[in-house]
C-alpha cells in the first residue's frame, strides 16, 4: 500500500503527500503549498468542487477540536470529497482498539487519506507507518500542528509582504522579521511548528514566557531559537506577536499564578501600543479573553486572527489535493 | 574418556590471568585440564571442536534478564530466553521478578528454576525484594536464598521507601546477596517516556531527568553508610542499568570510599543516544532511557576505567503489536542477549581500544563475582563448563529476523557487529554452535 515516493525516515516509510512535521517539508515543498494554496483560491468554485470528486478522506480525530475538524471538513467538502468522521465524542472509536486497527479498518471502508487528531505525541507517525496512507497531521500531543504553522506563514506574508508575496517561498522570505511567540510554549504543538518552520524562511523567533511554560530545552527547536523572559522587550523587537493559550487541562502539577502571568504576558492595548505599535498580533485560537489576551486587542486593526482562520481553510485545501496526489 | 576437547582456541580467562593459546578439556560437565596447545594429544574425547582463530573465553553472564515466564509467554519463554541467551554466548542469565505474577515466593521461585521450564543455559533468579514489588513489605529473603536466589530487586521499579530500602539491604547482607536497584525516583517520571531534554522537548515527550536516577543512588549510598556503621553489616547495592553521569559519578566517590557498590551498563547506554527515538521508534524506548551523547561517553569512560563493574542487557522482549504503538503507550525495553557481544566488541574493543581480557571480565567474570556464581566466570579446573567460543575479528550485520528470542524489539536490526559466537558451551553441553563458515 505504499505510494511511490513519499518520505524514507530511520526504519520507516512514509507515503507521499503525508504531512506529520513541518521538518519533513523543504523549502521548495513549502513554497509548492504555498502555490498550490494560490492557486486553488483562485478556482470557480464548481472547478473546486471537481478536484477531489469521487475520493474519501477519513477524520479521526481522538481530541475534541471544533475549529480544525471543522476547517479540515469543510476544505475536504469545499473540494468535492467525501468525508467521514470519527471521533471519541461520537464513541465511534472502538475502546481499546489500537490506533493502528482503527486505521487499517479506515483505510478497508476507502479512506484515502486519514486527517488525525491526537492527544500522544507521534501517533500521526503511528498511523502512517501502519496504514501506509497519507496522513495530515491536524495536531499529535505536545508534537506539532503543522497546517497551523503553514496557515501562519500564509497570513505573516500576506499581511506583511501582500498576496502576491504569499505565493511562493525562499530561505530570505521573512528575513528581517522577528515573530515572538509567547504563552504556553511546552505544551503547544503550534509554537513547535512555527519555531521550526519560520526560522527556515529567514525569520528570527523569540520565544516568550515563564519559565515553567518555557523551559530552556526550548533551544532543542532549533540552533537560532531565542528564549526572552521580558515579553516587553521581546515586543519592541517584533513585527510579529503570536499569542497562545494556557492550557490548564495539561497544567497539572505545575503552579502558576495567574494574576502574576497577566502582569508579565498578557496582550494588551496598553503594551502593544507602547512596545510594538505596527506589529502583527496572531493567535492559533481558541482565545481566552482577558488571560492572555485582552478585548481590544483580539479584536483590534493589528489581529489577523480572522485571516488566519480563512487561510486555514485555503491551506488545507491545498494539503488535501498534496495528500492524494493531485498537486501540480 | 572426556567428553569434549577444545583444540587450537585463544583463552583469554581474565580471573585466572591467562590471555594465550590454551586447550581445554571437559568432562562430565566441567573443565578437567586447562593446558598448552597440543598438551592433550592423545587423548581421547567424545567431541573435538577446533577453536583454530576464536577466541575460548568463560561463557557470558547476564545478571539482568527478563524472560516474561510465567505470565506473559507470548513475549518469550524461559526456553526461547534462554535460546537466544545462547546464541548470544552467555551460559548464565539471571531472571528478574516481573513476571505475571511476580517471582516473590519460595514455591515461584522453584517453578521457575524447574528444568521442567527447558532452561537451555544456567539460569538464577533474582526474585523480588518486596511482596508482589509493591515496595512494602520484605519477601523472606532467607528462605528464598536458601532456595537458590542470588538477590533480590523490585527491578521495573525501585524499591522507593528508605525504611524499606535499608530493611532490604540488612537482610541481603545476612544473605550474603545484593539488592539489585533499579535506581530511579518514580516521583520525578510519571508520565515521561524518554530522556529529558532538548531532544524531548521537539518531540513534544515529557522526559525523565538525569536527576531520578541520581537521586536514588545517592540516597541507597547513604543507606550503606548508615547500615555500616549502625548494624555492623556490610551490604552490596548493585545499581542496575545504570545510564547518567551522574550516577556514576556517585558510584565512582563511593567505590573509593570503600563501600559495597557494584553496577552493570546496558550496551544500548554506552552504544547509543536519544537520538535513536528519532520519529518515535519504539524500538529506542526503554528505562533508563537512552541519554544524551555527553551520558553516553561517559558511560564508555566508566567501562574503560573500572567504575563500571559488568555488562547486562536487561533483555526485555515485548510482542510486535505492542511496540506498534503510540511511542508513549509502547511498553519499554529492547531485546538484548544476541546483540550484547556484537556491540559491546564494536563500541568498546574496536573503538576504545578495550583489551578482549577486559571485555570477558565485563561480561563473565565481574558478572559472577557480583551474583556469587560458584564455579562460573573462569575457565579453572573443577569449574562448570560453560564457554563461549567467538571469532573477535568478524564483522557481521545483526537480522532480528534470525533471533532466536520470541521477539524482535530491537534498535539494533541491521547493525554491525564484531565478534561472531561460534559455539557456546553450557555444563560441557554445546548448546549453540555455528561452525560452517568458522571450518571454511
Ligand atoms: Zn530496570
Amino acid at each position: 500500500m505504499q505510494s511511490p515516493g513519499g518520505l524514507i525516515s530511520g526504519r520507516f516509510h512514509y507515503a507521499a503527500g503525508s504531512l506529520l512535521s513541518v521538518t519533513h517539508l523543504s523549502v521548495a515543498d513549502v513554497s509548492a503549498i504555498l502555490e498550490e494554496t494560490s492557486r486553488i483560491a483562485a478556482l470557480e468554485i464548481s472547478e473546486r468542487a471537481a478536484m477531489l470528486r469521487g475520493r474519501t478522506i477519513a477524520l479521526l480525530f481522538y481530541e475534541s477540536s471544533t475549529r480544525t475538524r471543522t476547517s479540515f471538513e469543510l476544505a475536504a467538502k469545499l473540494l468535492g470529497a467525501t468525508t467521514t468522521l470519527v471521533s471519541d465524542k461520537s464513541s465511534s472509536i472502538e475502546k481499546g482498539e489500537s490506533l493502528k486497527d482503527t486505521g487499517l479498518t479506515l483505510r478497508a471502508l476507502g479512506a484515502e487519506c486519514i486527517i488525525l487528531r491526537h492527544f500522544h505525541s507521534g501517533a500521526a507517525f503511528v498511523l502512517a507507518r501502519e496504514t501506509g496512507l497519507p496522513v495530515l497531521n491536524a495536531g499529535d500531543g505536545m508534537h506539532e500542528h503543522p497546517s497551523q504553522a503553514l496557515l501562519d506563514l500564509r497570513t505573516m506574508l500576506t499581511r506583511l509582504h501582500g498576496t502576491s508575496a504569499a505565493r511562493r517561498v525562499s530561505e530570505r522570505s521573512l528575513e528581517g522579521v522577528t515573530v515572538t511567540i509567547t504563552g504556553d510554549i511546552l505544551h503547544s504543538r503550534v509554537a513547535r511548528s512555527n519555531a521550526m518552520l519560520l526560522p527556515r524562511l529567514g525569520a528570527r523567533v523569540i520565544l516568550c514566557g515563564p519559565e515553567p511554560l518555557l523551559p530552556e530545552d526550548a533551544h532543542g527547536l532549533g540552533a537560532g531559537i531565542e528564549i526572552d523572559r521580558d515579553f516587553d522587550h521581546a515586543l519592541t523587537q517584533s513585527q510579529v506577536v503570536m499569542m497562545l493559550r494556557i492550557q490548564k487541562e495539561r497544567l497539572a502539577g505545575l503552579e502558576l499564578d495567574l494574576g502574576d502571568y497577566i502582569a508579565r504576558f498578557q496582550l494588551n492595548a496598553g503594551r502593544l501600543a507602547a512596545q510594538a505599535p505596527k506589529a502583527l498580533v496572531m493567535h492559533p485560537g481558541p482565545m481566552i479573553r482577558g488571560l492572555e489576551i485582552s478585548d481590544e486587542v483580539a479584536d483590534g486593526p493589528q489581529s489577523a486572527t480572522e485571516e488566519q482562520v480563512a487561510n486555514g481553510l485555503a491551506i488545507r485545501q491545498a494539503l488535501l489535493v498534496r495528500a492524494m496526489g493531485g498537486m501540480r | 574418556m572426556s567428553d569434549l576437547l577444545i583444540v587450537n582456541g585463544h583463552l583469554v580467562d581474565p580471573a585466572n590471568r591467562i590471555d594465550a593459546p590454551h586447550d581445554v578439556l571437559v568432562r562430565e560437565g566441567r573443565v578437567a585440564a586447562v593446558d598448552r596447545p597440543a598438551a592433550f594429544e592423545g587423548v581421547e574425547a567424545a567431541e573435538t571442536i577446533d577453536a583454530s582463530g576464536l577466541v575460548v573465553a568463560p561463557g557470558l553472564i547476564d545478571v539482568h534478564v527478563h524472560l516474561r515466564e510465567p505470565g506473559q509467554t507470548y513475549k518469550e519463554t524461559i526456553a526461547t530466553g534462554t535460546a537466544a541467551a545462547a546464541a548470544g554466548g552467555f551460559t548464565s542469565v539471571v531472571a528478574m521478578p516481573n513476571t505475571v505474577p511476580v517471582n516473590d515466593s519460595v514455591a515461584k521461585l522453584k517453578w521457575m528454576l524447574d528444568p521442567a521450564r527447558g532452561a537451555g543455559v544456567k539460569l538464577f533468579a533474582m526474585p523480588a525484594a518486596t511482596i508482589g514489588s509493591m515496595g512494602i513489605e520484605l519477601t523472606d529473603f532467607e528462605a528464598l536464598h536458601r532456595a537458590g536466589a542470588v538477590g533480590f530487586t523490585d527491578d521495573g521499579k525501585p524499591v522507593l521507601e528508605d525504611h524499606v530500602m535499608r530493611a532490604a539491604l540488612v537482610a541481603a547482607a545476612r544473605a550474603g546477596v545484593p539488592v539489585s536497584q533499579h535506581a530511579e525516583d518514580t516521583r520525578l517520571t510519571g508520565g515521561c517516556s524518554m530522556n529529558a531534554g532538548p531532544m524531548a522537548f521537539r518531540l513534544g515527550l515529557r522526559g525523565m531527568p538525569v536527576e531520578a536516577e541520581a537521586r536514588i543512588v545517592e540516597r541507597d549510598l547513604r543507606l550503606l553508610r548508615e547500615i555500616e556503621r549502625a548494624e555492623g553489616l556490610r551490604p552490596h547495592l548493585h545499581v542496575q542499568h545504570v545510564s547518567t553521569a551522574r550516577a556514576i559519578d556517585l558510584i565512582r566517590e563511593a567505590k573509593r570510599e570503600g563501600l559495597h557498590v557494584t553496577c552493570e551498563i546496558a550496551p544500548h547506554h554506552f552504544a547509543l543516544t536519544e537520538a535513536t527515538v528519532g520519529d518515535y521508534d519504539t524500538h529506542a524506548k526503554m528505562n533508563p532511557p537512552l541519554r544524551a551523547e555527553e551520558d553516553r561517553a561517559r558511560m564508555v569512560e566508566a567501562l574503560v576505567d573500572g567504575t563500571a563493574d559488568c555488562i547486562a542487557t536487561d533483555h526485555a522482549p515485548h510482542a510486535a503489536f505492542e511496540k506498534r504503538q503510540e511511542f508513549e503507550r509502547a511498553p519499554n525495553g529492547i531485546t538484548g542477549l544476541e546483540t550484547a557481544l556484537g556491540v559491546t566488541m564494536r563500541t568498546l574493543h574496536r573503538e576504545q581500544g578495550l583489551s578482549l581480557s577486559r571485555i570477558v571480565e565485563l561480561m563473565s567474570a565481574a558478572p559472577a563475582t557480583i551474583a556469587s556464581l560458584a564455579g562460573r566466570g573462569a575457565v579453572g579446573v573443577g569449574h562448570y563448563a560453560d564457554l563461549v567460543l567467538f571469532n573477535a575479528a568478524e564483522e557481521w550485520v545483526f537480522d532480528a529476523e534470525s533471533s532466536r528470542s520470541k521477539s524482535r524489539n530491537t534498535p539494533f536490526d541491521g547493525a554491525p557487529m564484531l565478534g561472531k559466537v561460534r559455539a557456546t558451551i553450557s555444563e560441557g553441553r554445546v548448546v549453540y554452535r555455528s561452525f560452517e563458515a568458522a571450518l571454511t
